[in-house]
């Protein structure tokens, strides 16, 4: 079940920055992990990101299995015009996850 | 002034037994990351439970608002949890995600309001024999450190008063969202002591005297604990 939350203000100004928040649901499985029985727990991290505003890539991160699970990234956007912004990332799985928020610009 | 004296005395003593949530003894960067809806990763489980809700239980029930603070409850000379509550109909597994999503989802409703559970005599003791019964390799008690010695250090842990208003919680040592249930047993562990099935009478007995204990603090569903 690929589950996000994105927190973003529901509307800026026009040039204002707008600080955009996700926590992604995902186990981030290291691949060091044993199951109680021994056997090991094949990895699954989420490796790649990429968030795109109106069709325009603004953040990517490449991920591993440093992070913990349920990743939880944050950045700065400049605010230019309504739009959705579009997450989209890929687990080693190849289970792609997606989700979307609307940002509207006065 | 020997009236007031008396009256200070058994306020500072009233101020010392008072139930503490475990949040108190949290770090400050955990207290953070419950206070922020955007940033607690209980809040997927929440969202997830919501999803759950208006498919499977919308067509009987509309709000839960102030449930969670009644359970768990003795029905029919059983004790029945929150969880078993929500298990009336379809028997979600034991700390399965749906089942969790859709209980956190329930007690979130109720955040801030206290627990008031009212449990016959009977239940509660066996409960409360078993808090105070030494158990495991370790022969300690839950009082030994929830009630004896709360406040002071574990290794480099504070030990808390184990009280359970959070639950279910999100606890960054399992990376998700657990049950009570699955909190008392990580005691147990530690103790090297036996562990009582899910759903167990001896199980179900601790959690009603341990959620009675906590009376009158407020759900914090979905809490991040340590």
């Amino acid at each position: 079940m690929a589950l996000a939350r994105i927190d973003l203000p529901q509307q800026a100004r026009r040039g204002e920055l707008v600080e955009v928040r996700i926590v992604i649901q995902h186990p981030m499985e290291t691949g060091f992990r044993r199951a109680p029985q021994g056997e090991r727990v094949p990895r699954n991290a989420i490796h790649s990101l990429v968030c795109r505003y109106s069709g325009t890539e603004v953040f990517r991160a490449t991920l591993s299995t440093g992070i913990a699970a349920n990743p939880f990234l944050r950045f700065f956007l400049r605010a230019t015009q309504s739009g959705d912004l579009v997450f989209w990332w890929l687990d080693d799985d190849e289970v792609q996850g997606s989700a979307k928020a609307r940002l509207s610009v006065t | 002034m020997k009236l007031i004296f008396l009256f200070v005395v058994l306020f500072s003593g009233a101020a010392l037994a008072q139930n503490r949530s475990g949040l108190e003894f949290a770090s400050e960067e955990v207290r953070r990351l419950q206070a922020s809806d955007a940033e607690n990763p209980g809040m997927l489980w929440v969202d997830q439970g919501a999803k759950l809700f208006a498919q499977k239980c919308a067509s009987c029930h509309v709000s839960m608002k102030g449930v969670a603070t009644r359970y768990p409850a003795v029905e029919d000379g059983r004790i029945v949890t929150l969880e078993a509550k929500v298990r009336h109909k379809e028997a979600f597994a034991y700390e399965s995600d749906e089942l969790l999503a859709l209980t956190s989802y329930v007690a979130h409703q109720s955040r801030g309001m206290p627990i008031k559970v009212n449990p016959p005599a009977e239940k509660l003791d066996a409960g409360r024999k078993a808090y105070y019964s030494r158990r495991g390799q370790m022969n300690l008690a839950c009082a030994h450190c929830h009630e004896q010695n709360w406040g002071k250090h574990l290794g480099a842990e504070t030990l808390s008063q184990g009280q359970p208003n959070g639950y279910p919680a999100y606890r960054l040592e399992w990376q998700k969202m657990g049950s009570l249930e699955r909190r008392i047993r990580a005691c147990m562990f530690g103790l090297h002591a036996e562990l009582p099935p899910y759903g167990s009478d001896a199980m179900l007995e601790l959690e009603l005297f341990l959620v009675w204990r906590a009376n009158g603090l407020p759900i914090e569903t979905p809490a991040v604990r340590r």
